[in-house]
């Protein structure tokens, strides 16, 4: 008897084709490109505001075309999935226990919902969206 | 009882003659109740005896049976037939090396669980005539989830970051010195965050989620992997911004 | 085994994932909209210009820039790993370096507001 282990190869680049929840994961990771995309449009946007009221015209002016609607509606998307992926595992990584009991994680995930509910539309009122 | 035939395709690997594993499809008639072990046995019994894997108790306690059901970690003491359409394709369990057919190399994960030091150990030792640990429900609370692991290595085949770093002390062992870390009789943190909150430790963790998907006990150990990130974190802002708060 | 000082990269991408799911597609909506001709009162030049004049819109803004920056360009790092880029040491470096000057970069444009 003589051992000789086989040790399969993962593939370097294709793993996340082999089951489902990993490709879940990759969407989930891949919005950090639209979230930083859009943080490096704020950085744009603030020196196109700095550089006055005719430049900023000009920035407004670009968000109206194609592409940049297409960017918007994209990086919604996958920021909408970041935020219900991140509260989704928000209570595996922030258990509450009161008393004994540990706190349902729909009532942790629940509370999220909720703050972010009021906390978007705050932003919407300030920026007199409606 | 109802019977059908079921087929399997397992894959087989002699490290006496073959160079690489193989799929060898067998044709096993079945009852309707049973699991993948329960065909497994049958196939030995009465068409192949070579058939090599690892067994015991067949209830889901003991974690020996861990293996690949079409593509996804299961215990095959736990993986019903009737919930598989077709063909089942039955492998080791991935990310560790092939003994021989379903037997896996488990060493690794012995090693890593061996480094956590997954055990009791009190803050100061005294001696049973002062009495038990006392401990409040609580108390036990904390951590009772962790104690449910068996060590069947389901969350070391669907964690992705263990196939890709082999180094990675992994989800189960750091689950375990998070069991430990909770319980209020121990004061071995100490020891362990040696370990666990080195880079190989929680920090290879992407919080895939995987493995407590997998856990055919319930554990969770993404989360207590994330909670070991946090407290490693305000350890170490601590340590370093805060250097006067000694521990 | 030595404890790792990851955590200094991992608090504000913690923090960053935290921010931009509560906040990241509101700021996004408001934006849409304006790409879809029906800007929001606060993207008018005075209103906005008025607002970031003072210095703690300017604070926040920076917040906001630097945590969607870093959490982003952390779990970029991740992700390019992930993808089979083994170089982590340069990848590290390149995304937080830019994580970094994209908030220098909005702290210059502010502070000449």
């Amino acid at each position: 008897m003589s051992r000789r282990p086989y040790v399969r190869e993962i593939p370097k680049f294709r793993w996340f084709f082999r089951q489902p929840r990993y490709l879940r994961y990759m969407a989930r990771e891949l919005s950090c490109l639209f979230i930083g995309a859009y943080a490096l449009m704020m950085v744009w946007g603030s020196k196109q505001l700095a550089d006055g009221p005719a430049t900023w015209g000009a920035f407004l002016e670009r968000l109206h075309s194609p592409s940049s609607i297409a960017f918007h509606v994209l990086a919604l998307g996958f920021a909408l999935y970041h935020t219900i992926t991140w509260f989704n595992l928000t209570p595996k990584a922030l258990p509450v226990q009161v008393g004994g009991e540990f706190v349902p994680d729909g009532v942790i995930v629940g509370a999220h919902y909720v703050g972010w509910g009021l906390l978007s539309l705050a932003v919407l009122y300030f920026a007199g969206a409606f | 009882m109802s019977e059908r035939v079921v087929e399997l395709e397992v894959l087989r690997y002699n490290p006496e003659t073959d160079s690489e594993p193989h799929f060898q499809r067998y044709s096993v008639s079945c009852e309707e109740e049973w699991v993948v072990l329960d065909a497994l046995n049958k196939i030995k019994e009465t068409i192949d005896p070579t058939l090599s894997y690892r067994w015991s108790c067949h209830m889901a306690v003991c974690g020996s049976c861990g293996m690949m059901v079409n593509g996804e970690p299961k215990l095959a003491c736990k993986a019903f037939l009737r919930t598989f359409d077709g063909v089942i394709r039955v492998e080791p369990l991935a990310h560790f090396p092939i003994e021989r057919d379903l037997v896996t190399v488990i060493d690794d994960f012995v090693m890593k669980l061996k480094r956590v030091k997954p055990y009791l150990i009190p803050k100061q030792d005294k001696p049973v005539s002062e009495g038990e640990y006392l401990q409040t429900p609580a108390e036990l609370k904390k951590y009772k989830q962790y104690t449910l692991c068996i060590n069947c290595m389901l969350c070391y085949a669907a964690c992705p970051e263990y196939g890709l770093i082999p180094n990675y002390i992994g989800p189960a062992a750091i689950a375990l010195a998070h069991r430990y870390n909770q319980d209020s009789r121990d004061g071995g943190r100490d020891e362990r965050q040696e370990e666990i909150a080195a880079t190989e430790g929680v920090w290879d963790c992407s919080f895939v989620g995987a493995c407590s998907e997998v856990c055919p006990e319930h554990v969770d150990p993404a989360g207590a992997i994330q909670q070991v990130k946090i407290k490693s974190m305000v350890d170490w802002y601590k340590e370093h911004l805060m250097p006067w708060v000694k521990k | 085994m030595a404890r790792s000082n990851k955590p200094i990269v991992w608090g504000p991408f913690a923090a960053g994932g935290t921010l931009t799911a509560f906040l990241t597609p509101a700021l996004i909506l408001l934006t849409l909209l304006a790409a879809l001709g029906h800007a929001p009162d606060l993207l008018a030049y005075e209103r906005l210009h008025a607002v970031a004049s003072h210095w703690l819109a300017k604070l926040v803004i920076v917040g906001i820039v630097f945590l969607s920056l870093w959490s982003a360009a952390h779990r970029l790092r991740i992700t390019l790993y992930d993808l089979g880029m083994r170089a982590d040491a340069l990848v590290a470096t390149v995304v937080y370096l830019i994580a970094v000057a994209g908030t220098l970069a909005a702290i210059v444009y502010l502070l000449r507001i």
